[in-house]
């Protein structure tokens, strides 16, 4: 767990959100002056007559991370993920994505975001009915222009300067639509768009219209049509909640797969704690408009933040979640392999063991030596531990999740190995505390 | 016993003259000039119509009718229709009749559509123009020929101004309608993808609010064939004149013969517009 903690602080924040606020109705500035807007979602209804979408929301996001929003409906998630592309406007607080504050874009900055930076995944798909899977796929890419285009032209209030972290200047926006970054010919839209048509699994269905595809297509379209534009963020609302259970299993397979070689930021909705579980790096659990908790999957299993979170979480099964760093020990015996037969016996006998782990010099793990072949080496007279090490055992990496290790621990009666990549001795998970993990209060399992 | 007080007469009708009488005294030369320029073209769409060699009119019907409503069968009937009004004596008046519907047709289209796309974008101009075309609806299609003829005196001129209020509301309801049931989700997509309003419009509104303003244009050419014969009173020299005419005289045998001549139109022009809107509902 110290591992991750290390590394996502190593990694670049690319999204942070601060303060973020967002009430509907009328009066919603008012109601953001007075104490009242730290009332309960109902007791603010009752008294303004404003329905609070969001309240006080901050996090923080980094490049390349899957991040989890989750909650059950009305809890704001949907709103949450919509300020992002300002579908829906916050009532007040930034979003800075790269450093640039979406909040105050202007009309014309915005579309510029929407257009290149950011673009998103819809539950209901929101496809196109009268366009062909090309053409849905190609319209992200469509509605940033042609290059010298007249209806591009026309049509653009004000064109769209370079969107990287250059900030708005005079000079950028005097310039016309020839400025603006990857304007495609049609040509070169469609031939994009094939590109992606492949990359989602849709080969050989883009001539046909939305309308004669299943769910699980359709979305693929929707999701090709998000990828055509090379966003740097991928916002995805629900997008498999509409699908049935085993398409919506393997569209979940298929977006891990291409994250591991897109390395999107990727800012995914559900209500569904096992997808939640499963894709994020990360997890923010909504309530009534509020995060209640940002963590780990892990950290949310094992250290709910409150009743909600716990109850939340209560169905799910550790072993999914769980990792072999999170459970494994430092075993009460470890031995090196210069150490001589005596002393070995003497130190597994103290500590009541009946088999410990060798290693060498530089923690490297040889295998694991028994009491009892101990006694008979010590009987014939042998002085090296290495003459009964038992070489072949089956060993788990950090990152396997308990659901892996329970195999590995079965199938031996030893604990369990666990090894970094260089085969360096990390700790060990025993059979025990293995069937511990997955039925103890998850409360305990932190201070391991 | 109990009668409604003279003194809280309000005079709406003075008020109505007076502003008619100052719209004739400051706009009339505007009034004539437009007219003028309204007459040039309806007599230039006219001649095209008289122009049209008869058979040519009738296989161009005839093939439309086969392809727009899937059966050659149907395209034979129209034709046969057609071809009936030439027997009764009234092709010359009934392509007079049709050049004057089709000129308010369009002329209807270009300010309906328009109209019916700035309803759908703000509830404010909906809230607006609603009772107007509730008003131009309800009220009895001859009080429209009153200021038509003021305007622009006798003729075909006043006959497509009156012609085209008559006719003008579907196509904006249902324009307005059709923008207005495009689904919320698809066209939140289209915004989060950066499309402008006007992206938004072609690429998305428009299409699929198709079929519902096909409605509204089949709608607009039937209500604006049905003025043809109150149009007629006012001078337009349609079939609707000769019907007027043979209530005029009593002649039933003449009158029956317009009548079925406007008839027959009616359908013909229904039944191929109603077609193609029934096709691009299909479509979808």
């Amino acid at each position: 767990m110290d591992e991750q903690t290390v590394s996502s602080r190593d990694r670049e924040v690319f999204v942070e959100v601060k303060e973020l606020w967002k009430i509907f109705g009328p009066g919603a500035e008012n109601l953001l002056d007075s104490e009242v807007r730290f009332a309960s979602k109902e007791e603010i209804q009752e008294e303004s007559g404003c329905v609070l979408g969001l309240r006080d929301i901050s996090l923080e996001i980094y490049k390349g991370e899957f991040f989890i929003i989750m909650g059950l409906s009305g809890s704001g998630k949907s709103t949450l993920i919509r300020c992002f592309l300002r579908l829906v406007e916050p009532t007040t607080g930034e979003i800075l994505v790269d450093g640039e504050d979406v909040c105050r874009y202007d009309k014309s900055r915005l579309m510029g975001f929407r257009r290149h930076k950011a673009s998103m995944v819809f539950q209901h798909y929101g496809l196109l009915p009268h366009y062909t899977v090309l053409d849905n796929v190609a319209y992200g890419l469509k509605v940033r222009g042609t290059p010298g285009g007249l209806l591009g032209r026309i049509s653009d209030f004000v064109p769209l300067p370079s969107l990287g972290r250059a900030r708005p200047s005079t000079s950028e926006e005097a310039g016309g639509v020839d400025a603006g970054p990857k304007l495609l010919t049609k040509e070169q839209r469609y031939r994009r768009a094939r590109e992606v048509i492949e990359t989602v699994g849709l080969k050989g269905w883009e001539d046909y219209l939305p309308g004669s595809l299943s769910g699980g297509m359709q979305q693929r379209v929707g999701l090709a049509r998000a990828l055509a534009t090379d966003p740097g963020i991928l916002l995805m609302d629900e997008p498999f909640s509409g699908l049935d259970p085993l398409i919506r299993r393997q569209m979940q397979d298929e977006l891990v797969e291409l994250q591991d070689r897109l390395h999107k930021t990727i800012i995914f909705v559900t209500h569904d704690l096992y997808e939640a579980l499963k894709l994020g790096d990360r997890i923010a659990i909504m309530r009534d408009g509020e995060i209640i908790q940002i963590g780990s999957p892990e950290e949310i299993i094992t250290s709910p933040a409150d009743d909600y979170v716990r109850e939340f979480v209560q169905d799910a099964s550790p072993a999914k979640v769980l990792t072999a760093s999170s459970i494994m020990k430092q075993p009460d015996v470890l031995l090196y392999e210069w150490e001589g037969p005596k002393t070995a016996r003497q130190m597994l006998r103290s500590a009541e063991r009946e088999h410990a782990f060798v290693v060498n010099k530089n923690r490297r793990l040889l295998g694991l030596v028994s009491r009892r072949e101990l006694s008979e080496l010590i009987e014939r007279g042998g002085k090296s531990l290495r003459e009964i090490v038992h070489e072949d055992l089956a060993a788990g990496r950090p990152d396997m999740l308990v659901e892996e290790l329970f195999p590995l621990a079965t199938s031996s009666p030893y604990p369990v190995p666990v090894l970094d990549e260089n085969g360096r001795f990390l700790g060990e998970v025993g059979n025990r505390t293995i069937l511990d993990s997955m039925i103890q209060d998850k409360g305990e399992s932190e201070d391991v | 016993m109990f009668e409604f007080p003279d003194v809280l007469r309000i005079p709406l009708g003075d008020w109505i003259d007076l502003l008619m009488r100052w719209v004739l005294k400051h706009w009339g030369p505007f009034f004539d000039t437009v007219g003028d320029f309204l007459l040039q073209v309806l007599i230039y769409v006219e001649r095209f119509f008289l122009w049209l060699p008869w058979p040519l009119v009738v296989a161009g019907v005839g093939v439309l009718a086969w392809r727009t409503m899937g059966s050659w069968l149907n395209g034979l009937v129209m034709a046969a229709f057609l071809v009936l009004i030439g027997t009764f004596g009234y092709w010359d008046m009934a392509m007079m009749t049709l050049a004057i519907v089709t000129s308010a047709v369009l002329i209807s289209l270009v300010a309906g559509i328009p109209t019916g796309i700035l309803m759908a974008w703000s509830d404010w101009v909906e809230s607006l123009v609603r009772p107007v075309l509730d008003a131009m609806q309800t009220m009895p299609s001859f009080v429209y020929l009153i200021p038509a003829l003021m305007l622009f005196g006798l003729g075909k001129v006043p006959a497509v101004f009156a012609t085209i209020v008559y006719a003008v509301p579907p196509v904006i309801r249902l324009t307005n309608v059709g923008i207005r049931q495009v689904p919320r989700s698809v066209v939140e997509a289209a915004e989060a993808f950066g499309s402008n309003r006007w992206q938004i419009l072609f690429n998305v509104q428009l299409p699929l609010a198709r079929p519902a303003i096909m409605v509204g244009i089949n709608q607009t050419t039937m209500m604006a064939l049905a003025m043809v014969v109150v149009t007629s009173m006012i001078g337009a020299r349609t079939l609707g004149l000769e019907v007027l005419l043979a209530i005029n005289r009593i002649e039933i045998g003449r009158g029956f013969e317009a009548g079925l001549s406007i008839v027959i139109l009616a359908i013909i022009i229904d039944r191929i517009t109603h077609a193609l809107a029934a096709r691009q509902q299909q479509a979808l």
